[in-house]
């Protein structure tokens, strides 16, 4: 088994808010994030799928499909976007790094054919990331 | 769902290794330019990751608030601009950074009931780092 990482950048907005929390709540439990203009990160996302080497490529995975899936499934929809407002996903779920890193999760997991997605990993700054692996 | 969230922090601190189990000539031997007995210190950076459920209201593993005021209080305010020979848990032990990484994940570990801890990582320099798990399996 050989496990294979690409990278990508997106930057994007976002703020922290549940309809379901009083506004006292939602600044104690959000804080500076709840504000509802939105501030922004530029995010670094890395995505690792693992399977065995094709004898006749050498590849575990088509690089230049997976670039295109990432692009087309991830970043036409999240770069430079209000997350909160853009991404349907998020209409109705806090765009925070635990739930973006599941998302990307779901949009590739489906389209990829050839290698088996392994992990997600979302860094909001270099101090701080989120890794999915696809558990329940 | 379950997710990982690792989160980084930096903390200055001086150390000697020196074991009083060796003599001088193998302290020098072992240890190198590390025995100098004035010390000498590095800029660490220490990843905690833990680990849990996504709260369906907060959309977190953890209010990171709660884990930042943590490592504030328990690791960064007890390591940062310290000499660790001089610290208690350093008594009897080489401040290694194999020591120093068990040492937080064991503070972690006793002292952070918000979410269940996957393991600590810690850069003693751009070059070398320590990761510890306690029992479990490191997940990569």
């Amino acid at each position: 088994m050989v496990y294979l990482t690409r990278k990508a950048e997106f930057a994007a907005s976002h703020y922290y808010h549940n309809p379901n929390f009083s506004p006292e709540e939602n600044r104690r439990i959000f804080g500076k994030c709840n504000n509802p203009n939105g501030h922004g990160h530029n995010y670094t996302l890395e995505v690792t799928v693992k399977g065995e080497v094709d004898p006749r490529s050498g590849f575990v995975v088509d690089l230049k499909q997976l670039k295109e899936i990432m692009h087309r499934e991830v970043l036409d929809a999240m770069d430079h976007r209000f997350l909160n407002k853009e991404v349907p996903e998020f209409l109705h779920q806090i765009p925070t790094t635990e739930n973006i890193a599941i998302t990307v999760w779901q949009r590739l997991e489906s389209k990829l054919q050839q290698a088996k997605l392994h992990r997600v990993r979302v860094y909001e700054t270099p101090d701080l990331f989120v890794d999915f692996y696809g558990e329940a | 769902m379950k997710a990982h969230l690792t989160r980084r922090y930096h903390f200055s601190a001086s150390h000697r290794l020196h074991s009083d189990g060796f003599s001088d000539a193998e302290n020098q031997s072992v240890y190198g330019k590390c025995n100098n007995p004035y010390g000498h210190g590095h800029n660490y950076f220490v990843e905690v990751t833990v680990s849990g459920q996504v709260d369906a209201m907060t959309g977190m593993v953890c209010n990171l608030v709660d884990l930042d005021g943590f490592m504030r209080k328990e690791v960064l305010e007890r390591y940062d601009r310290e000499n660790l020979n001089m610290l208690p848990e350093f008594a009897g032990q080489v401040p290694t950074t194999e020591n120093l990484c068990m040492r937080i994940y064991e503070i972690v570990h006793r002292g952070f009931d918000l979410a269940h801890l996957e393991r600590v990582r810690l850069e003693e320099t751009m070059m070398n780092s320590f990761e510890y798990a306690g029992e479990q399996q490191l997940r990569h």
